[in-house]
């Protein structure tokens, strides 16, 4: 797995419950010393144990706890770059759910090694979409349902959101688009200068 | 086959579709401007002279219409003369029955500052344009490069510490002087200590450095580190701590009489030649050496110092021999 989706889980930990829970973690996982680094790649495995450590340092299920670090990932101060990324996908959420389709490949645009879901997103009504995740662990749903969320209180929309799962293992979130300009959102502008 | 049929198409569609255009009239008059280019420009450019608005530069100059439709199809590189610090790249193509012409142009690599100047939005491109999938690389490389940037500063760092705390010389496989400085450091500190260190220094060296070249120099001083590493016990330490320089710690000794058995045998040893490239390298080696014993507490620069003094009186008495450190050596030093 990659580095960065690593360090994004450690960012997760350490910022949201601090440093002794990310080193209780760190060694009931058996992790490196140091952490992870963002730039390197790490068995699959140990990716796995992290999560699995974490579940039961904080006594949080699974899915809860990837569906709080979905939500870290696009919310927190630490990772506003990563919302702003999401946020170059459309001026409207509506216009950002149908962007999903192309997150991945643009992911991989600028780091072609980068371990990203398969992402599918289809329409099935006028205002409900059926996003379709399945990644090398199990869990990305609950990610997605997580940062979903985070999204459409980024844009001010207001939405429900359902995680499913399909007969075949492919995880799902159905999304209820109730209304796209219910609050007025963070705002966003296109040219940031870069630090 | 339909061919080459005019078609009209509303001004609002033309702003969709091309949101950085500008539709010329015959008398040389902007008569449309599309949105985006509009907010770029910060005003409302119609009803102005085309060429005072915009600045041709490439591929050449153009002052009149006709001029500037004479190069329709080619690749034109312009800027508004407002705003010379965001470069555009065009193109021109003429209208039918004489409405004049049709220039599209885009950001090229002056997007980001474009962008970042002129408070452009999503909306202001159209979805065929591909300078906010540009945009998004470029934030998300910048942002790789941080990280990778960060990696290699903590890399660097750590193998600069990995480097200090290194005990080894690297061409000899030998203790390098920080090695050294702590062994003797901790003979010096034991309840009795009793040791005898000896300061060896290659003669002849650098001719063979000089002669045969460096790869031969570091052959010799891999044959010495060879033999001077046969000759201690273990538990003794041989370090290298200068280019030609070696320092031996021998534990457990305060036997003047071994020590210098120990120095002329090590001399002799080394004074044999050894081949490199057929050719024989020739060295000996000047040492002088000091007991431990022989102080009330011994202190290590002083026992280094005490047998640099040695050695300096091996040197001086024609080299390729060993001396055993006395306080009559200091002697000849002193003022009468």
């Amino acid at each position: 797995m990659h580095g960065l989706v690593n360090r994004a889980l450690q960012g997760f930990l350490t910022d949201t419950y601090g440093k002794e829970i990310w080193e209780e973690v760190q060694s009931q996982a058996g992790l490196p010393e140091g952490g992870f680094e963002s730039m390197l790649h790490y068995e699959d495995g140990l990716t796995g144990d992290t999560i699995l450590a974490a579940s039961a340092v904080l006594h949080k299920d699974r899915c809860t706890l990837l569906e709080d670090l979905g939500t870290y990932l696009l919310s927190h101060p630490n990772q506003e770059g990563l919302r702003r990324l999401m946020r170059f996908g459309g001026d409207t959420f509506f216009d950002f759910l149908q962007s999903l389709d192309d997150l991945s490949g643009r992911a991989r645009l600028a780091l072609p090694d980068l371990d990203m879901p398969d992402l599918m997103i289809r329409q099935d009504s006028h205002n409900r979409f059926v996003l379709e995740v399945s990644w090398a662990l199990p869990g990305a749903g609950s990610v997605f349902l997580g940062a979903l969320r985070a999204m459409a209180d980024d844009y001010g929309a207001l939405a429900f959101f359902e995680a499913e799962e399909g007969q075949d293992g492919t995880e799902r979130v159905v999304i209820d688009l109730v209304d796209q300009s219910f609050a007025t959102g963070r705002s966003f502008s296109l040219g940031e200068r870069l630090a | 086959m339909i061919q080459d049929r005019v078609i009209g198409v509303a001004g609002s569609a033309l702003d969709q579709l091309m949101p950085m255009h500008i539709w010329v009239g015959p008398s040389g008059l902007i008569n449309r401007v599309g949105p985006t280019l509009t907010k770029i420009a910060g005003q409302d450019l119609r009803g102005q002279p085309l060429f005072d608005v915009i600045d041709l530069q490439r591929p050449r100059a153009a002052r009149s219409l006709e001029a500037l439709l004479s190069l329709q199809g080619a690749r034109l590189s312009l800027c508004l003369r407002a705003r010379p610090d965001l470069p555009f790249r065009g193109m021109v193509v003429g209208l039918p029955a004489g409405v004049g012409g049709l220039i599209q142009v885009s950001l090229g690599l002056s997007f980001s500052r474009a962008v970042a100047d002129c408070g452009l939005t999503l909306k202001d491109f159209s979805p065929c344009d591909q300078t906010v999938d540009l945009l998004y690389l470029r934030e998300a490389n910048a942002a790789i490069a941080r990280e990778s940037r960060n990696l290699t500063g903590r890399l660097q760092r750590a193998r600069q510490a990995a480097e200090e705390q290194a005990l080894t010389d690297t061409l000899t496989g030998l203790s390098n002087r920080r090695a050294m400085d702590s062994a003797l450091l901790a003979l010096t500190e034991a309840p009795v200590p009793r040791f005898g260190l000896m300061h060896l220094d290659l003669d002849f060296f650098k001719e063979v450095n000089d002669s045969l070249g460096h790869a031969a120099g570091d052959h010799v001083l891999t044959h010495v580190a060879d033999i001077l590493r046969s000759e201690i016990r273990a538990g003794d330490i041989v370090a290298r701590v200068g280019g030609d320089e070696f320092v031996l710690l021998f534990r457990d000794c305060d036997d003047p009489d071994l020590l210098e058995a120990i120095g002329a045998r090590l001399i002799s040893r080394l004074e044999e030649p050894t081949m490199f490239d057929g050719q024989p390298c020739r060295i000996s080696a000047s040492a002088g050496s000091v007991l431990a014993s022989r102080y009330d507490r011994p202190d290590p620069d002083r026992m280094l110092n005490d047998a640099d003094v040695a050695l300096y009186a091996s040197k001086h008495r024609g080299r390729a021999q060993h001396t055993l450190y006395s306080e009559d050596l200091l002697a000849p030093l002193r003022p009468n």
